[in-house]
Parts: structure tokens; C-alpha cells; sequence
């Protein structure tokens, strides 16, 4: 019994202990964290930020890089308290979390680092859906949609007389928001009555079991599941244009590629172990955002993001 | 019919009911275990094991993870425990019966009902926010404390009704203070209980995502936690972060750090029943 109790003292006081020393070490962090770089946001971006921070391991062991997958949203709210010195993003930052960023007295830079295609997706056995225009996505998704547009003929009448099934990302995406963006013309505006999932291959699942489901998510889900899917082209007035590496690079596939982007904290961006992060991520996303499922940047346009993070950096010496 | 044969039919029928009832339990477990070791059997290696995380699913690691939840376990039992404990025996043994003590425990059986998130949302603002534990292991410990606190004081409190009353007023006759009593007697006949009941509240929070997401887990964190103060991710992030990648061998990965999960929740249920069986035989309860 004697060893019960002084377990039970010891348990108690480690705990005191411990959370006592925790607010000292919070204090120290302050100076050790100048090698640390704490990332956070899109879960879409998160593939190649991990990608860059693996590949950077090897360039530099002693910078501690982590990535969290809070969202955009979610990010920016971190960034814009000043929690996280880059935030990942999916979408360019809103009004909103600017004002947030000012409150706090953060200045950032946005920079591109690849683009997403978002791919509208049909079920394999759909045989009338070739190519959709963007007036027609438009009908489908928006607001005034719900519970009026149901079924497949109201929108050609010679498709078939069948319910639509709708598929999308989590509204609280930054996919979901891009594609409102660019489709319905007022981001994070669409109809409610349609599947989603914040996790795409529950929608790529969705799609594949449904003959008359029709959905829209990142194209390197897509390609994962080709066999399972149908590819829909995408009229922009330009007749149709599916989704792939070269349409998404030369500016064809519009309005549904989109950039993905990292924000750079101007406090942070001091630091001579992130401005070489950043410069490393902007030199190596090309190789490794195509690795991931993502499509690269033109090299001009890669050289065009260094030269305005340079300039970036330029402006805060001068400032000082 | 005679009323007997009816009667014996009844019977019969609710034994059937039963088997039945149980099988669905059992045949959901044994499916899920067999869809998720055909699917990540073949990953789990001593790589798998020993890796950081990495693009190349193949390469890829759960390192972090697996020691992340390790600490996560090891700090949380090591808040919850005399917070989770004392609360039970206070309300146990010495709050007044009354109408304060009615609302305590009505609160404390509501707080058991409080999804996940909340927990998550409460500790972002407690732990992370105002105490400045960023975020922290320390942070998500106590985020989780929170969270399996109220079936902890709910196990102290049926481990100490389930010792019997006899025990007490013997002790009580011979003369022992009411703390003598407790630290002398009933506790540790009560032990084996409460150590169940925290075990599985433990098991239970190992396998959360939900608030450690909100606090700020990591998906990526190349290094292994030090000290209480470092940032961390758990095997659930771990998964949660591979089963949403587009490519197939991450959800392989995925596949079989559930597995790695189950293994660890598994050892920790076996432990809570063989501490409850030699319990039993100890005090012939």
C-alpha cells in the first residue's frame, strides 16, 4: 500500500512538474525556435509542402520543418495570429483573414508554387455526358438550383429523363470555394442538396457506384481512378478541353485550374533558414508537384515567383 | 400448446436472439480486421516501423506517430489518473447527498456525451491559446485528459460501490478514520477496477483525431517528441492523412498503421483484463 500511495504522490507531482517547466520552455522557444519552421493549411497543398520539407531534410538536417492539415481556413487563422510563420493555401486569401493578418500587424507575401486542375467527373457508364459548358456547371450548381434542377434533361433535354446526383468537396474546402469561385461566380455560393465529403475518395466512390452522379474534385484523384471514372471535357466558349498536364500549363482548361499557393510571414521571412526554405521550395516544386499528382508552374513562371519573393525580402530591408 | 412448452419456446427463441446479437458484433470485428490485415499486412515492416513519413508511400514511416501516441498515452494517464480518481472518491465517499451533488453528477454523466471536437475546440482556447502550450504533446494531453476525465470519476465511483459494505463498517469498528479507511481498504480492493476503467478511457483516447486536429497536430513532423513541450502527430492523424491521399499505396500505409493502432489498443485491453481476473482471484470478489 505504501508503494500505491508514493506512486500516486509521484504520479501528481511529475504532472505539477511538468506543466510548471512547460512555461518555461514556451520562454526559451522564443530562441530555439529560429531553426523551426512551423507550416500549417490546405490539405491540398500538403502533399507538396511535405514533399519539399522531406526533400530539404537532406539539405539541411537541422531545421525542424512541420506541416499541419488545418484547412485554408484554418490555416490562415493560425497564420494571421502569427502561430505559423508559412501557411498553405488553396485558394488567394480573403478579405476577412487580410483583416485578421492587420489586427495582428502581419505582413505576408503570397506566392504560386503549382496548379490544381479540378476534374468533372461522371460514372463510366454515363454515355450522353461528353463535354459540359460552363453554363451549364453553372445551372447545375447554383444556388437557385436546389430543388429546382433534378434531373439530367432539365439541363439537355436530350439526355436522359433521370435524377442528378451531385458529388463535391466539404464547403469548407478550399476546392469547394474555388469551384463556386469559378463556376457559380461568388465563392462559397452553391446549392446544399449535394453529396460531400471533405475526403475525395469517398466522392470518388460516390461517382463510381452511381450511373447518374456527376462531381468535381482534384484531377490527381482522377488519375488514381481512372477505371472507376469518366473524365467530363469542359466548354469555356472555346469548345471542349479535358484536363491534363499540358491544358492546365498552357492556360486552356479554364476556368477550372487553379494555383495553389504558400504565404510567407514578413517576421519570419528575416530569418536565414526560411528565406532558404522558400527560395528551396520555389527552385524544387516543378519536379516534386508533378511527383504528387499536381501539375508545375511554367519555368518562366517559377522564375517570376523568385523574383517576387526577392523583391519581397528587398522591400523589408529597406524598411528596417 | 401447454403454457410450458410455450414458455420453453420463448426460451429457446431468446437464446437464438442472443447468439444473434452477439455474432453481429463479433462478424463486423473479424471483417474489418480482415479488410484492413489484407490491405496492410504486407506494408508492416521494420522500415514501416522506424520511418519518417514520406512522399514515396513505399519509403514512408510511422516513426512519429507511433511514438507521439506513446507519449500522448503515457501524459495524459499521468494527468487524468489523480484528477480522474480524486473526483471519483470525493463524490463518492465524502460529497453530501443533496441537491449540489445531483447536479454534479448529472453533469458529470453529460459531459460523457460531449463530442470529441468540443473538447478539441475547449483546449485550443485553455491549453493552446491562454496557458500558451501551443501545440504542444503537453497540450494535446491535457485536450485528451479532459475528454476520458468523466468516465474516469464514473469507474472510481462504481469500483468503489462495487466494494462491499461489510469491508467498510469492519474497518469502521476497529476504530479507522474515514481516510484510513478509504486508503487502506477500499482502495486497493477498488484498484484492479479503476485501473480497468482508466486503461479502456486511455484505449479510447489513443484513437482520437478529432480535438487533436483542432489543437494542431501535425501531419508532417520529421522528428521524434523529447520533451512534453515539442510538437507532435499521432497514428490517427497519421491515417486520417493517408487514407485521404489520392494514391492507392498510401491508403496500403494507412491500412497498416491501423493495424499498428489496433495491436497497441489491443495490448492495453488485455492488460485491463488480466488486472481485473487477478483482482478477482486476490479479493474473491
Amino acid at each position: 500500500m505504501k508503494k500505491l500511495s508514493l506512486l500516486a504522490v509521484t504520479l501528481f507531482s511529475a504532472s505539477l512538474l511538468i506543466s510548471s517547466c512547460g512555461n518555461t520552455k514556451s520562454e526559451q522557444n522564443a530562441d530555439a525556435s529560429n531553426m523551426t519552421i512551423s507550416i500549417d493549411g490546405s490539405s491540398t497543398v500538403y502533399p507538396i509542402t511535405e514533399a519539399v520539407a522531406e526533400m530539404y531534410r537532406s539539405e539541411a538536417p537541422d531545421v525542424k520543418v512541420t506541416v499541419g492539415v488545418s484547412g485554408t481556413g484554418g490555416g490562415f487563422k493560425k497564420f494571421g495570429r502569427g502561430e505559423t510563420e508559412i501557411s498553405d493555401a488553396s485558394r488567394a486569401i480573403k478579405e476577412k483573414e487580410i483583416a485578421l493578418c492587420k489586427e495582428n500587424n502581419i505582413s505576408y507575401e503570397e506566392l504560386s508554387v503549382a496548379y490544381d486542375g479540378l476534374a468533372v467527373i461522371a460514372n463510366p457508364e454515363n454515355n450522353w455526358l461528353e463535354t459540359i459548358t460552363v453554363a451549364e456547371l453553372k445551372k447545375i450548381w447554383e444556388p437557385a438550383a436546389q430543388g429546382v434542377i433534378m434531373k439530367w434533361n432539365q439541363i439537355r433535354p436530350e439526355w436522359p429523363n433521370e435524377e442528378i446526383h451531385l458529388y463535391g468537396p466539404g464547403v469548407a474546402s478550399g476546392t469547394y470555394d474555388y469551384f463556386t469561385e469559378a463556376i457559380v461566380g461568388e465563392s462559397g455560393k452553391s446549392r446544399g442538396d449535394f453529396t460531400a465529403s471533405e475526403d475525395d475518395n469517398v466522392l470518388v466512390q460516390g461517382i463510381a457506384g452511381d450511373k447518374f452522379g456527376l462531381g468535381f474534385f482534384g484531377i490527381a484523384y482522377y488519375e488514381e481512378n481512372m477505371g472507376k471514372l469518366k473524365l467530363v471535357k469542359v466548354d469555356n466558349g472555346k469548345g471542349g478541353v479535358a484536363p491534363s498536364l499540358e491544358t492546365v500549363m498552357d492556360g486552356t482548361y479554364s476556368p477550372l485550374a487553379r494555383p495553389l499557393f504558400i504565404y510567407v510571414n514578413s517576421v519570419a521571412a528575416t530569418k536565414k533558414h526560411v528565406v532558404d526554405f522558400v527560395n528551396f521550395y520555389l527552385a524544387n516544386a516543378g519536379n516534386l508537384a508533378k511527383e504528387v499528382g499536381y501539375i508545375p508552374l511554367r519555368a518562366e513562371e517559377y522564375k517570376a515567383q523568385q523574383d517576387k519573393f526577392a523583391a519581397f525580402l528587398k522591400s523589408l530591408e529597406t524598411a528596417k | 400448446m401447454s403454457k410450458r412448452s410455450l414458455n420453453n419456446q420463448k426460451d429457446r427463441w431468446f437464446q437464438y436472439f442472443g447468439i444473434f446479437s452477439t455474432l453481429i458484433g463479433l462478424i463486423l470485428l473479424a471483417l474489418f480486421i480482415f479488410q484492413i490485415t489484407r490491405d496492410g499486412i504486407g506494408r508492416i515492416d521494420w522500415d514501416f516501423i522506424v520511418s519518417l513519413p514520406s512522399r514515396f508511400y513505399a519509403k514512408a514511416g510511422i516513426l512519429p506517430a507511433w511514438t507521439g501516441t506513446l507519449w500522448i498515452f503515457a501524459l495524459t494517464a499521468i494527468i487524468v489518473i489523480p484528477i480522474g480518481v480524486g473526483a471519483g472518491i470525493y463524490l463518492q465517499e465524502y460529497a453530501k447527498k443533496g441537491r449540489l451533488s445531483n447536479i454534479l453528477e448529472i453533469n458529470i454523466a453529460n459531459l460523457a456525451g460531449v463530442p470529441s471536437i468540443i473538447y478539441g475546440i475547449i483546449g485550443l482556447e485553455i491549453f493552446v491559446r491562454v496557458l500558451q502550450m501551443g501545440g504542444s504533446l503537453l497540450a494535446g494531453a491535457f485536450t485528451l485528459a479532459l475528454l476520458i476525465l468523466p468516465i474516469i470519476i464514473v469507474a472510481t465511483r462504481e469500483a468503489f460501490k462495487a466494494v462491499p459494505k461489510s469491508i467498510k463498517e469492519a474497518s469502521y469498528g476497529l476504530g479507522a478514520t474515514k481516510w484510513q479507511t478509504i486508503w487502506y481498504q477500499i482502495l486497493p480492493i477498488a484498484s484492479a477496477n479503476i485501473i480497468t476503467g482508466v486503461i479502456l478511457a486511455l484505449a479510447r483516447a489513443i484513437g482520437e483525431t478529432a480535438p487533436l486536429i483542432v489543437i494542431g497536430a501535425l501531419a508532417y513532423v520529421p522528428f521524434v517528441a523529447k520533451s512534453p513541450m515539442d510538437e507532435f502527430t499521432v497514428l490517427p492523424m497519421q491515417i486520417f492523412n493517408w487514407v485521404s491521399r489520392p494514391q492507392h499505396g498510401f491508403l496500403m500505409n494507412a491500412a497498416a498503421a491501423i493495424l499498428v493502432l489496433l495491436v497497441f489498443v489491443f495490448i492495453l485491453n488485455g492488460i485491463a483484463v488480466y488486472l481485473r481476473n487477478r483482482s478477482r482471484k486476490k479479493f474473491g470478489l
